[in-house]
């Protein structure tokens, strides 16, 4: 049995008592949400912190899925499940279902939180793909209730490492919705079910008259963070859909990443996998944004 | 699914499908595993393992550990030096730290340990062991491990100079090569099979209690061979034999990772000795990964010669053999490689040679573990795939070319060419089985159809042939004991009944497949008896259950204890029935008299009989039990046809196995519902060693594999529906024809996945891949660049 060093623990009964635990004691304490990645981490004794703030309470706060006109509104405690689940998020966002079908399994979707997830920052986590792909923003609530809302790119500082401060907390995740004809997709490459990515990515597309006025990619695994492509949402722009599109957008994704080797891949066959993966979502985003 | 759980129930007094009476114990949690095992007073003890491949220990400070909240003991090898217990012998005739005294020879070596009140006091007063390094360059390349600079490992053997374990040599080489200079065509191909890990459920673990008054230890323990270990912990500990009890409680699974005696059950009984209370050990995840008994790792350089017509000549193989730090190799001592000289297959060849070169690295130490007969899982995978390349080379079907150089029906028993004598096969049903259940020529057919379209299919055959059931002692033994095993079987007054084992059951469900032989020698219902194993003071001496052995070897121990029981049954029975014994009829279940079936006793009545007060035969003991120890004449020889499906996504290079068609013929099939059961997992295992697992190492020795998010292993999503099926050879020397079947499928899985993998890349040219076929790898091999994984 895997054992933890000693820790004291705590339940936080609203997000400002968290926050205000979190004030009190610093970096030596830790908020835990679904736990699935910190509690593997502390049992091997990677990751030693003196408090866990138990935040599982808060669901009742911070657990929701809020589809607005221009905007959706997703709790940082709503769990893996609620988002698989959510028939109203797969009609306007696709891409979150197809992303939680491949996320782990059952038990971990249980418990596994979309902060917690975007939180840990996970270079091969698959919704900070998915948030970077939906161009989403991320709401940090810091002491006496003062809120902030960053950009994935500006929340995300590098692996492992976000811009939530030592006494903030991640609360909500924005993401827009576009007009016009919206697509997305989701494509994972996993040496098993339930493993991290070999390499992923996102695609979301807006179609106005059969052309694209907006095109988005996120991939995951490829570096050191999770990363959208600009340039690809630049080449396309106002072009038709097509195989050409896409091939350029896969060029574009290849030689964009910076991915390394390990026992997953090599690197070569991860870039490839940036350029396969690519395609085959805007592919996928596409036709559904034409259906 | 109701019908065919109704189907496995068929209640039957003897053979046929019958739900395992272990179950409902294991289901509702009702099992009793090692770690169940609670005792008053009992502590806790937790091991220090090394962080590098290959130091020196300058010094150990173990003060601040002791002054740790709740600990009770710390000790180091120093300690164990001064009792004489730093080193204990292996399973073949080497030596193995318990605690590391000199240096360290693999990271995850044991180098002290703590003994506390509770495990997470052990664990956390292992933290403040402060252990001094001087860290060596470690042996990791196994190429490397010969050569003239390579650091020397094992400097704690007199006169060691080198990293050499042993040569090995089977076959008549200039034989061999006069027919492979004859011939039409010659293949070779350089084949690595990687080193995996069992990686069983329950990890490994012992609860020692030793009575300082008594003299007396009693130690609860992870392990395939009770009376094995306790016999070994005899000679290790000086412990009088008869004044030590192992009990093997419930197991989660084995795969003969827990065939060796680790220094964790060593230092348990230490510990206990120590404190003078009782002691449990139970290793985590990552350290039954990184360092108990590993399987695999041989580098195979293969050749197969052949006419071009397709007749297979002769085979030729070279092997380098990685043993890790210390040859802890678990097989009959005079088998240094195991089984593998069954590597000419099941075809009928002119000659074959082997030769092969063990080496010390500085890795964990173990092997043969994980299902595989002995190394005869490296046998079939190293025939199967060259078989294969020569298929590939004479651009012949793989079906037709193994077809066409089966070991005929009328030449069994058949001695290999190797000295292997095959008791009994019929090899060519099983294979067209197989081919009439995969559909194999619409298979083809589909497949050359999608060829056309782009498509990557591939379909894979493996025939294998195993040979299991170790015995006979003569030949084989582990460190002089003979592989024979006791049975002992007593019927009670009510015709109920108890039968005593030496193997131990780790999932394979004995209590039932051993009820079933009993009920259908005696017609007891199997529910009338119980079956008791894995406690020394309980049972007779034996073995232990690896290699296959159980039904082959304890099977007919128990079928032949029941017999004699029987035999005894019938002279209380012509004394009941007032006729000469020559005038019984045996009818399941009871005697009757010839000629009148209205006189007859029930074996119910038998058992009141022999234990009452009416009147036995003269000269006649009361009771009705016997007791027997079993020594095989010969192994028994299963042998089976596998195909498999795959598809791989031309993009991605994802692997995805279809389908998987697995034909088996053990003999005689006892309970049909353990043996799907037993192949079903097999195959589970070969999809996780074809494709995904691997333990690796970086250049400096560090363990790549040490969790199950870096070793995979597989789910059931990356599993088929298993299609299986059967023929019945059954053995000719085993008194109800049976032959093992534990390990067949995980023998006989890998290469056919590999075979459908490669067979799928052919548009590429590819005609050879190592495992794990992994989406990169696979990648690899289409862009005709296969690399070996190591």
């Amino acid at each position: 049995m895997q054992v933890p060093a000693p820790f004291e623990y705590e339940r936080a009964t609203s997000v400002d008592h968290a926050i205000g635990l979190l004030e009190r004691l610093g970096g030596t304490a830790r908020l835990v949400a679904g736990g699935h990645s910190l509690l593997p981490m502390m049992k091997l004794r990677l990751a030693n912190f003196e408090y866990l703030i138990d935040i599982n309470d808060l669901h009742g706060e911070l657990g929701y899925i809020r589809l607005g006109a221009g905007e959706v509104r997703i709790g940082a405690m709503t769990r893996h499940r609620e988002l698989l689940e959510s028939d109203g998020l797969a009609t306007v966002l696709p891409i979150f279902r197809d992303a939680e079908r491949v996320i782990a399994d059952p038990i971990v979707r249980n418990r596994g939180t979309l902060g917690g997830s975007l939180c840990q920052a996970d270079p091969s986590e698959d919704l900070s793909a998915v948030c970077t792909t939906l161009d989403a923003s991320c709401v940090i609530r810091g002491p006496g209730g003062a809120e902030r809302v960053v950009s994935m790119e500006e929340f995300h500082v590098g692996p492992y490492e976000t811009a939530v401060a030592e006494n903030e907390m991640l609360t909500e995740v924005r993401i827009p919705l576009k007009a016009g004809r919206t697509g997305s997709a989701y494509a994972k490459v996993e040496r098993r079910a339930g493993d991290w990515a070999v390499v992923s990515a996102g695609s979301a597309v807006v179609l106005e008259d059969g052309r694209i006025v907006d095109a988005r990619v996120g991939l995951a695994a490829v570096g050191p963070n999770t990363t959208g492509i600009p340039e690809i949402s630049a080449a396309l722009r106002g072009h038709e859909p097509g195989e050409d599109m896409y091939e350029l957008a896969g060029a574009i994704a290849a030689r964009s990443c910076d991915p390394s080797t390990d026992s997953r891949g090599s690197a070569d066959y991860k870039r490839h996998l940036a350029d396969e993966l690519t395609r085959r979502t805007l592919r996928t985003a596409v036709e559904r944004a034409r259906s | 699914m109701t019908a065919v759980f109704e189907n496995n129930d068929l209640k039957p007094i003897g053979y046929g499908r019958m739900l395992r009476k272990e179950d409902p114990r294991l289901l509702r949690g009702r099992g009793k595993f090692t770690d169940d095992v609670q005792l008053p007073g009992m502590l806790h003890l937790a091991i220090l393992r090394s962080p590098f491949a290959h130091a020196k220990i300058v010094s150990i400070d173990t003060s601040a550990a002791e002054a740790s909240p709740g600990v009770k003991a710390v000790v180091t090898g120093e300690t164990l030096k001064g009792l004489g217990l730093a080193w204990m012998p292996t399973l073949s005739n080497d030596v193995q730290a318990v605690l590391a005294t000199d240096k360290v020879r693999f990271q995850g070596q044991e180098v002290a340990f703590v003994v506390a009140e509770d495990r997470y006091q052990a664990r956390d007063a292992l933290e403040l062991i402060d252990v001094e390094y001087d860290v060596l360059d470690p042996v990791i390349d196994v190429r490397k491990a010969l050569a003239p600079d390579a650091p020397l490992i094992r400097d704690d053997l007199t006169d060691k100079t080198d990293n050499h374990v042993f040569d090995w040599e089977t076959g008549d080489e200039a034989e061999t090569n006069r027919v492979f200079e004859r011939a039409d065509v010659i293949v070779k191909e350089d084949i690595v099979y990687p080193r995996v890990h069992p990686a069983p459920m329950e990890t490994c673990g012992s609860v020692a209690d030793f009575d300082p008054v008594e003299g007396r230890l009693k130690l609860w323990s992870t392990t395939q061979a009770p009376h094995a270990h306790r016999t070994l912990y005899a000679i290790v500990a000086g412990l009088p034999e008869h004044k030590i009890q192992v009990i093997a409680p419930d197991i989660g699974g084995g795969f003969g990772n827990k065939v060796p005696i680790y220094p964790g059950y060593v230092l348990s009984i230490v510990g206990s000795i120590v404190t003078g209370k009782p002691v449990k050990w139970m290793e985590d995840r990552s350290e039954n990964l990184i360092s108990t008994g590993f399987a695999r790792d041989y580098i195979m350089r293969a050749e197969i010669a052949a006419t071009r017509e397709g007749r297979i000549l002769a085979i030729r193989t070279n092997v380098l053999a990685d043993h890790g730090a210390f040859n802890g190799t678990a097989a009959p001592v005079k088998y240094p490689a195991g089984f593998f000289g069954v590597f000419t297959g099941s075809y009928d060849i002119e000659a074959a040679h082997c030769k092969m070169t063990a080496v010390y690295t500085n890795k964990a130490p173990g092997g043969v573990a994980y299902a595989c007969s002995f190394r005869i899982t490296e046998a079939v995978y190293l025939v199967e795939r060259i078989v294969d390349c020569l298929a590939h080379e004479l651009a012949m079907d793989p079906a037709e070319l193994r077809l066409k150089n089966f070991i005929q029906p009328e030449q069994f028993p058949y001695t290999t060419k190797t000295g292997w004598v095959y008791d009994s096969g019929d090899y060519e049903p099983t294979m067209r089985l197989a081919m009439e259940m995969a559909g194999y020529q619409e298979l083809r057919k589909e497949q050359e159809l999608k060829r056309a379209r782009g498509e990557l299919m591939g379909i894979g055959i493996s025939f294998f042939t195993e040979a299991v059931g170790a015995g006979p002692r003569k030949n084989m033994d582990i460190l002089g004991l003979g592989m024979a095993d006791g049975c002992e079987l007593r019927v009670h007054p009510t015709g109920k009944a108890v039968v005593r084992l030496s193997v131990k059951t780790q999932g394979q469900g004995h209590e039932t497949t051993f009820a079933q032989i009993i009920a259908e020698e005696l017609g007891i219902p199997p529910d009338d008896i119980d079956v008791v194993h894995g406690d020394t003071d309980n049972t007779p001496f034996g073995l232990g259950t690896y290699g296959s052995r159980s039904t082959p070897v304890s099977g007919a121990a128990a079928a032949l204890v029941a017999r004699k029981v029987r035999d005894k049954a019938q002279l209380i029975a012509s004394a009941m029935l007032e006729v000469s014994v020559a005038d019984l009829d045996w009818v399941k279940g009871g005697f009757q008299v010839k000629g009148d079936p209205g006189k007859s006793v029930t074996i119910q009545d038998i058992a009141m009989r022999a234990h009452g007060a009416g009147d036995l035969p003269d000269g006649m003991e009361g009771a009705l039990e016997a007791q027997i120890c079993y020594n095989p004449s010969n192994l028994t020889y299963p042998h089976g046809a596998y195909i498999c499906v795959v598809d791989i996504d031309p993009g991605t290079a994802e692997v995805k196995v279809r389908r998987f068609i697995a034909v088996d013929d053990c003999g005689t099939r006892i309970n049909p519902m353990i043996i799907e059961g037993q192949v079903h997992g097999g195959l589970t295992d070969g999809v996780g060693m074809a494709l995904m697992e691997m333990i690796s190492f970086d250049e400096d020795g560090n363990c790549l594999g040490a969790s199950l998010m870096d070793y995979l292993i597989p789910t059931a999503l990356e599993v088929p529906d298993w299609e299986t099926g059967y023929t019945v050879t059954p053995s000719p020397h085993h008194p109800i024809g049976a032959k093992g079947v534990g390990e067949s499928a995980t023998v006989g899985s890998p290469p056919a996945i590999v075979n459908a993998v490669v067979d799928a890349l052919k548009p590429f040219g590819v005609r050879h891949a190592d495992m794990p076929l992994t989406p990169s790898r696979v990648w690899d091999a289409m862009r005709g660049r296969a690399t070996p994984p190591i």
